[in-house]
C-alpha cells in the first residue's frame, strides 16, 4: 500500500479512532485519539490488509517550543531577507504540530510482508501525560516505552516495569523535555543510604 | 555427640540456591559498558537482567543545539565501528526532509564507503566473539583485515574512527585518486583473511560446539522485538532495509541477502560471513558503475571563469553572468587549483557546505561556507517530520528528525539497531548455560555508542 491508500485505508477503517491525516515527503502519518491507540494498534498489527508486524520505532516529541525561538525560515538574523531554495519543495506542506498538546508520543509500524510504513501520533497533555503500553502487543515496546518515561515523563498504562533505562533512578527531570536546560548537571549518583 | 551420624543415613532434599552473578559493568567479554545481572540454577541461567545507560552522552539533546551538518560528528559516535553509515543514514534523512536529490556519483560514493564500514563492523564482531571463545589467532587476522578496510576510509575521509565524512547534500570531498586501485588489493587481502578465518572456524568442532544451539531465538520473538539486521535473518527472515526499501543505488546492485535457518549464535556467524563477501561485492559493482568523477567545469555555464575575466565583468556590471560562476584562482594554495566538484553534492549553494578547497580557494566558496556556519544563518529546511531507515550494521538505523524551519533541527531521535535486540536478550539469555552467555552476547555486536547513545 502507498502512503495516500494507507491513510485512506487507516481513516475509514477507524473513523472515531482518528482526528487527523498527513503525508510529508512521503511519510503516511495518522494522528489518534489518545483511548484508541491500543484497540488501532492491535488491528493495524493482525488485519491482513495491515500486517503491520514491526513495531520499528517509539518516540516521543516535546512540542512546547516549536516555533517560538527560532528566527523564521529563509530569513538571515541580519535581516536580509533570503529567497527559498527552489530546489527545495513546497508542495504538500506539513501541518504542523497537530494540536496545543505539549507531547506528541510517536509510533512507527513497518509491515514485513506488505512492505508498508505507518507512522501514529498520539498528542498527549502535560498534566495527564499517559498513553496505554503496547508491550502486550510487542514485546519491542517494553523498552522503548521505559525510555520515552525516562526522556519525557510521559507514563505508559499498564507498563509491567516502567522505570528508567538510560538514566539512573535517582535523577531528578527528564532531560529531553524541552525546559531541561541542556547544561543542566546534576550528581552522578544519588545519596548514599 | 554422635547424632550427626543418623542425621547423615537419612537424605532429605538437597538445599539449592540460586546464585547471583553479576557480569559487568567492566568485564572483558561486554564491549563497552553493560550489566547484566543473571541468576544461576546451577550453570543455568533462570534469569537475566539486562542494564544499559553506562554511555549515554545525551545525542539526541545534543542535536537540538547544534544546527544540522554540527550533529555529523555526534553521528560518528552512535555506531564508532561504522560510522560512515551513520552519516549517511542522518544526511539521507536531512535530505529526504529537504526534499532534495543528490547526484549518483555521490549515491555510488556513500554505497562504496557504507559497505566498507559494514564489512570492518562484521569484522569486529566475528573477530571478537572468536577471541572471547579462545581463538585469539582469527581476532588477530581480523583486525589486521580491518587495518586494509580502515586506511582505505583514511584515505577518503583523513580520520580512521570519528569521520565526520557525510555532509548535508553530499559528501566532504571526492575519492582520492589511485582509490579504486586501492580498494581492490583491500579486498583482496581481506578475502584472503576471510577464508583463513573460516577454515579456523567454520568446522572447528570447539567453535562449532559453543556456537550452535546456543542463543536461538525464533523468528516470531524477533518480529515482536522489533529484532533487525544480521540477528533477524539468522532466524529465516529476509529482512535487509537495503532490497525491502531501497535508497541511495541499491536497488542497481546485485546482491544477495543470506539468511540462517535455526536463529542461533553459529547462523548468524555464517550469515556475517556470508555478508562481507556480498559487499565486497557490491563494492566492486560500485567501483565499476561509479560515473565519471569531478569535471572542471562550472555546471552552469560548462566553463570556469578565470578570475581576471571575472573582475572584468564585474566593473562592466554584468552581474548576472558571475552571479553563481565560479572562478579559477591561481594554485597560491594547495587545494586551489582543484576544480568544483558538482558531481558528489547538490548543487544548490544554500544546502551543501562546500568541500574545504572551495572555501580556502575562491571567494564563492568562502561566502557559501559562511552563510552555512555562521550563527543565525545554515540550512534551514521546511518545517516537517521525516522518518529515514538505512541499513546499519546490526539493522535497521533509523532517523526521525523533525524541523520548525530553523537552523537547528527541533528534534533528531536514532533508532539504534542493537537497542532492540538488547531489549530481548533476556529472553534469548534465560535457560542457556552460564558461559553461554558469553558468545550470545557477542553475536549481538552491541555497541555501547550507539546502545546509549
Amino acid at each position: 500500500m502507498n502512503a495516500p491508500a494507507m491513510i485512506q485505508a487507516v481513516s475509514e477503517r477507524f473513523p472515531a479512532a482518528v482526528k487527523t491525516s498527513h503525508m510529508y515527503r512521503g511519510d503516511a502519518t495518522v494522528v489518534l485519539r489518545r483511548e484508541s491507540l491500543l484497540g488501532v494498534a492491535r488491528v493495524l498489527k493482525e488485519d491482513p490488509a495491515f500486517e503491520m508486524n514491526f513495531l520499528m520505532d517509539l518516540t516521543a516529541v516535546d512540542y512546547s517550543c516549536f516555533g517560538k525561538k527560532s528566527s523564521p525560515a529563509f530569513f538571515s538574523s541580519s535581516g536580509v531577507m533570503v529567497s527559498p531554495s527552489p530546489v527545495i519543495p513546497d508542495a504538500d506542506p506539513w501541518p504542523g504540530p497537530t494540536g496545543p498538546e505539549r507531547f506528541v508520543v510517536v509510533y512507527h509500524l513497518y509491515s514485513l510482508p506488505l512492505k508498508h510504513r505507518l507512522r501514529l501520533e498520539v498528542p498527549v497533555e502535560e498534566a495527564d501525560a499517559e498513553v496505554d503500553s503496547l508491550t502486550s502487543i510487542w514485546g519491542g515496546a517494553n523498552w522503548l516505552e521505559r525510555e520515552v518515561w525516562d526522556m519525557f515523563g510521559i507514563r505508559f498504562r499498564a507498563h509491567p516495569n516502567l522505570i528508567r533505562i538510560l538514566m539512573y533512578e535517582e535523577f531528578a527531570g527528564h532531560p529531553l523535555r524541552k525546559d531541561y536546560p541542556v547544561n543542566k548537571r546534576q550528581p552522578l549518583i544519588g545519596p548514599v543510604n | 555427640m554422635d547424632q550427626p551420624q543418623t542425621q547423615k543415613a537419612t537424605p532429605g532434599p538437597i538445599e539449592t540456591r540460586e546464585m547471583l552473578l553479576n557480569v559487568g559493568p567492566a568485564h572483558p567479554a561486554m564491549h563497552g559498558i553493560i550489566r547484566i545481572v543473571t541468576k544461576l540454577d546451577g550453570e543455568q541461567v533462570v534469569d537475566a537482567d539486562v542494564e544499559i545507560g553506562y554511555l549515554h552522552r545525551g545525542f539526541e539533546k545534543m542535536s537540538e543545539t547544534v544546527d544540522y551538518n554540527g550533529v555529523m560528528p555526534y553521528t560518528d559516535r552512535l555506531n564508532y565501528v561504522s560510522p560512515l553509515i551513520n552519516n549517511m543514514g542522518y544526511c539521507m534523512a536531512v535530505e529526504k526532509l529537504l526534499g532534495v536529490a543528490v547526484p549518483e556519483r555521490c549515491h555510488y560514493i556513500r554505497v562504496i564507503l557504507s559497505e566498507i564500514s559494514r564489512i570492518a563492523d562484521h569484522l569486529t564482531c566475528v573477530g571478537a566473539s572468536a577471541m572471547e571463545l579462545g581463538a585469539f589467532t582469527v581476532f588477530l587476522y581480523m583486525i589486521k583485515a580491518r587495518e586494509f578496510l580502515w586506511e582505505l576510509v583514511e584515505m577518503v575521509t583523513g580520520a580512521r574512527l570519528t569521520v565526520s565524512y557525510g555532509r548535508v547534500g553530499g559528501v566532504k570531498g571526492d575519492l582520492p585518486e589511485g582509490f579504486a586501485e586501492r580498494c581492490r588489493n583491500a579486498l583482496r587481502e581481506t578475502r584472503r583473511v576471510l577464508a583463513e578465518s573460516d577454515a579456523l572456524l567454520t568446522r572447528n568442532r570447539i567453535f562449532v560446539d559453543r556456537m550452535s544451539g546456543t542463543g536461538r531465538i525464533t523468528p516470531e520473538n524477533a518480529i515482536s522485538y522489533g529484532i533487525t539486521g544480521p540477528f533477524l535473518r539468522s532466524t529465516g527472515v529476509a529482512y535487509d532495509v537495503r532490497k525491502d526499501c531501497p535508497y541511495a543505488v541499491y536497488d542497481q546492485l546485485q546482491f544477495d541477502v543470506p539468511v540462517g535457518t535455526r536463529g542461533d549464535n553459529y547462523d548468524r556467524y555464517l550469515v556475517r560471513m556470508e555478508e562481507m563477501e556480498q559487499s565486497m561485492g557490491i563494492i566492486e559493482q560500485g567501483l565499476r558503475d561509479l560515473p565519471p568523477g569531478p569535471v572542471a567545469v562550472n555546471p552552469e555555464t560548462g566553463q570556469p571563469i578565470p578570475a581576471a575575466e571575472m573582475v572584468d565583468q564585474g566593473k562592466a556590471g554584468n552581474i548576472a553572468a558571475i552571479a553563481d560562476a565560479c572562478a579559477t584562482t591561481d594554485p597560491t594554495l594547495e587545494g586551489s587549483a582543484k576544480p568544483r566538484q558538482p558531481n558528489i553534492a547538490v548543487g544548490e549553494k544554500r544546502v551543501f557546505l562546500p568541500s574545504k578547497e572551495d572555501t580556502y580557494g575562491n571567494i564563492e566558496g568562502l561566502m557559501q561556507h559562511f552563510k552555512l556556519v555562521m550563527y543565525g544563518h545554515g540550512i534551514r529546511p521546511p518545517k516537517g517530520e521525516v522518518y529515514f531507515p538505512v541499513e546499519g550494521a546490526n539493522g535497521e538505523l533509523g532517523f526521525y528528525i523533525v524541523s520548525d524551519g530553523g537552523s537547528k533541527p527541533y528534534r533528531v531521535r536514532v533508532r539504534p539497531p542493537c537497542f532492540f535486540i538488547m531489549s530481548a536478550l533476556h529472553k534469548i539469555l534465560v535457560g542457556e548455560m552460564a558461559a553461554d552467555v558469553i558468545p550470545t552476547f557477542g553475536s549481538v555486536n552491541m555497541i555501547g555508542g550507539e546502545l546509549d547513545r
